[in-house]
């Protein structure tokens, strides 16, 4: 019996996969009700722009992102003189690259969920003296929910499988930018699948879990509405 | 408080909607009309939920001008759907809990809820509620959410019979005791009949009469605001007592009707509202013999209406109210009725204003 291969990729890559589901609910929020609502001419702009990471090979978003991260560029100059530290191969790289790179799977869910909700329950909430922010708070989060829950599952297992952006702007250090599917990478390519094979069953494993409680989940809200 | 004073346009169907109207801020007016009239879209820039560019005045405050507009969180107006739009994650204590908060009020939810018999139901959810229970839970959180204007937009036309009869005297009660003035959209004569102080008739995105509801039913000008409605009149009497053999008298300014006992039987002096529909009333040119109608009234013709090439509708003054009689074109020549002329009114039918 040897030892099992070494797991700091897959908490690695979890902690990516937590931070930046987080941060995009957050931020893909306003992004998706704007999207929702809005009857500007630019909607149609802005959706084609936020989808673009679902149809464009991950090595073409990585490539633009590696050059955006470069120290000599604006991004990453800034980036510099804030943190003394780069954004190429460092994990607040990853972050920045994953962000963009999941974006669509938080916003598409997000925005379908206000679209289903209507004008209705808002302009209620209004008539009954509801801020918008309030009613947003107290009646459309609540009501979203189902699409919140598919959107943090989506962009949770999406972050978890990501090689090619990963591979492009973080590299492979240890500890910082090896991520999971590097790793199994480099397993493969050092003709270790022992190694391989316990890291990439873990991660079927576990991008089963997810989404088989997200379709659990799903099925039971359903019944109860 | 001077009302509410509306003049704007608003884009709808094929020719807009143009409103220039000073509402009085007490009682009940009804926005009566035809389904696609722009009733709706008159009541939702009222609420602040369109821009119109145009004026929209509520007492002293200006809710729309040109330069300034009053987002619909700050008018306090309330708004009562066909569809209850309760809010399916709260239970109906949250719900009322909703706008008791909001208003500062909590502490009359609980009154207001027994008022409106809401008490069994304050734990249920708004899946499982009947038509008319959803609608008295809406209509109770509207008002725990102190509103300073009423807006109802076809409230009871989702509910079978018996919710509707539930709920009417609720708006009833409202009208006459709560001083919150109550715009209500309806395509329905009964519900206007029963309901309105005053009404406004709109078709086609204009006003085409408005005034005390009475007036505006015996309008001719109104005629387009019946749609599909069956044409008639209202008619405010007074109980004046029994009769026999199973009847009762209504008394009018000027004469008087007779009809079926009613149960249970009003007070002596008790107001009531009665409709009459236009193919219930017949005219005679002499005062008939001979006729199982009960109630035959003096009349003379105020105006008539060309409906189509076939028929007409004859305005009436009788017994002091005001009738309307459907009539064939060949029925109006054979009488040589004619504005001004002295004729005879039988009226067949006669119902109270319930629904």
């Amino acid at each position: 019996m040897t030892a099992l291969p070494d797991l700091a990729p897959l908490w690695l890559t979890l902690r990516l996969a937590a931070l930046v589901t987080a941060l995009l609910l957050l931020l893909g929020t306003p992004l998706a009700w704007w999207l929702a609502r809005s009857r500007a001419r630019l909607v149609p702009l802005i959706e084609a722009l936020t989808a673009l990471p679902l149809v464009l090979p991950p090595t073409v978003l990585g490539f633009y992102l590696l050059l955006a991260f470069n120290p000599q560029a604006p991004l990453g100059a800034a980036w510099a003189s804030l943190t003394g530290q780069t954004l190429t191969f460092s994990f607040a790289g990853l972050v920045i690259a994953s962000l963009l790179y999941s974006l669509p799977f938080t916003v598409q869910p997000l925005q379908a969920a206000f679209s289903a909700l209507g004008p209705g329950p808002l302009e209620t909430a209004a008539s009954l003296g509801a801020r918008p922010l309030d009613a947003f708070l107290t009646v459309a989060l609540p009501l979203s929910l189902r699409g919140y829950l598919t959107a943090a599952v989506l962009t949770f297992a999406h972050t978890l499988g990501e090689f090619g952006v990963v591979l492009m702007v973080g590299g492979n250090i240890p500890g910082e930018t090896r991520l999971i599917s590097i790793a199994i990478y480099e397993q493969v390519e050092r003709a270790d699948y022992r190694a391989a094979h316990v890291l990439s069953a873990l991660l079927v494993a576990l991008s089963f879990a997810v989404l088989l409680a997200l379709y659990a989940v799903n099925r039971h809200t359903g019944r109860k509405a | 408080m001077t009302g509410l004073r509306l003049a704007f346009r608003l884009p709808h169907g094929a020719r807009g909607i143009e409103v220039d109207l000073t509402l009085p801020g007490t009682g009940l007016t009804a926005i009566f009309g035809p389904s696609g009239a722009g009733k709706s879209s008159i009541l939702r820039a009222i609420a602040g939920f369109e821009r119109t560019g145009g004026l929209i005045r509520f007492g002293d405050e200006t809710w729309e001008d040109g330069r300034h507009f009053t987002p619909p969180h700050r008018r306090r107006v309330g708004l009562v759907f066909q569809a209850s739009r309760l809010f399916d994650h709260l239970d109906v204590a949250g719900n009322l809990a909703y706008a008791a908060r909001r208003a500062a009020c909590l502490p009359d939810l609980l009154p207001t809820a027994d008022r409106f018999g809401l008490t069994p139901l304050l734990s249920r959810r708004p899946a499982t509620l009947s038509g008319g229970e959803a609608q008295r839970v809406a209509l109770a959180r509207t008002l725990l959410a102190r509103p300073r204007l009423l807006l109802m937009d076809e409230p009871l036309s989702a509910l079978d019979a018996a919710s509707r009869a539930a709920l009417l005297p609720l708006i009833e009660r409202l009208r006459d005791e709560a001083h919150l003035p109550i715009l209500y959209v309806s395509h329905s004569l009964g519900e206007v009949a029963r309901l309105a102080t005053r009404t406004v008739a709109l078709a086609q995105g204009r006003v085409r009469a408005q005034g005390p509801t009475a007036e505006v039913l015996a309008d001719p000008r109104a005629a387009p605001a019946f749609g599909a409605e069956e044409p008639g009149s209202l008619i405010e009497a007074r109980y004046a007592g029994p009769e026999p053999q199973g009847l009762c008298r209504l008394s009018l300014p000027e004469g008087s009707l007779i009809l079926p006992a009613l149960h249970p039987e009003p007070a002596p002096g008790e107001a009531l509202r009665l409709v009459v529909r236009a193919r219930d009333v017949m005219i005679a040119s002499t005062p008939p013999q001979g006729l199982s109608a009960l109630n035959v009234l003096p009349a003379r013709v105020r105006g008539l209406t060309d409906l189509d090439a076939a028929s007409v509708d004859v305005h009436l003054a009788a017994a002091g109210a005001t009738l309307r009689a459907r009539l064939t074109r060949r029925s109006v020549e054979t009488l040589g009725l004619a504005v001004g002329s002295h004729c005879h009114a039988i009226v067949k039918s006669v119902a109270l204003a319930r629904d």
